[in-house]
């Protein structure tokens, strides 16, 4: 597939050939969540050194996370980090062999987006009321 | 199975021994269910620390981190993360990097950031631990 030069045999259909369907955006979306997930580490790492550094680290630290860039930043960290583990819980269920029918995976695809929303906005909420 | 033992060409060693064409068998996969099923309530814990510490200054910060029970929570949170991280890396840098030289360099990448970022945090919430 990866091979220089063009393809001498037929090509399986990619993405972009299929229009889209709800099982197919939470999948997509499940390996991107994680791929940012893997980057987003970044910053539990730097708020555990600083806070180890001392208190003009955390301060600084502090600051940047506060900021509303930062905190659109740990808002989207946190939704995917809801986003991952509700498709890591509809990868489970598959992997015992159901929910596989049509109607199934469906309702699991829809309710994925749903749990992990509305964790978040609960994770938001316990947020402002301290 | 029986249909296979006639037809297959594999060998019957090969199937009892059951590694695939990898190697390394169902591996993979099991590793990376494991520490997904331990990153369910771990994840939820991370999210509650992270909100408890959100409302504390540097002082009252490192008294929360410093607890048992936290530390170890985080502590675990973050070895059972970065595994799952990077055998999910893994699998995206084998997915779309074909190239055999950048493949290999961006795995090998892969693990040293995994374990840069676990021992570092590691390191950090240890220190914190045992300075109080």
């Amino acid at each position: 597939m990866a091979r220089t030069g063009p393809a001498e045999r037929p090509l399986s259909p990619h993405l972009q050939i299929y229009k889209p369907s709800i099982t197919m955006v939470m999948s997509i979306l499940h390996r991107i969540t994680g791929a940012a997930l893997f980057f987003g580490t970044l910053l539990l790492v730097i708020a555990l050194v600083a806070l180890a550094s001392g208190s003009s680290a955390y301060g600084t630290v502090q600051a940047i996370y506060g900021s509303i860039p930062g905190k659109l930043v740990l808002f989207g960290y946190c939704w995917a980090l809801f986003h991952h583990m509700c498709g890591g819980i509809r990868h489970f269920v598959w992997d015992t062999g159901a929910g596989l029918e049509r109607g199934t995976r469906m309702k699991l695809a829809w309710g994925t987006l749903f749990a992990s929303l509305g964790l978040t906005v609960l994770a938001f909420a316990a947020y402002l009321a301290g | 199975m029986s249909q296979e033992s006639s037809t297959s060409l594999r060998t019957p060693l090969g199937r009892v021994r059951g590694l695939g064409a990898a190697k390394s068998g169902t591996d993979h996969f099991w590793k990376s269910r494991v520490t997904a099923v331990a990153n369910v309530p771990l994840t939820i814990s991370f999210v509650v620390i992270m909100l408890m510490l959100s409302k504390r200054d540097y002082a009252g910060a490192v008294k929360l981190v410093g607890q048992p029970l936290v530390a170890i929570l985080l502590l675990l949170f973050i070895g059972s993360a970065t595994y799952h991280m990077r055998l999910g890396m893994q699998v995206i840098i084998e997915d779309y990097v074909h190239s055999e030289g950048r493949k290999i360099a961006l795995l090998m990448l892969n693990t040293f950031f995994a374990i840069a970022v676990g021992l570092a945090s590691a390191y950090a919430i240890l220190k914190i631990g045992f300075a109080g």
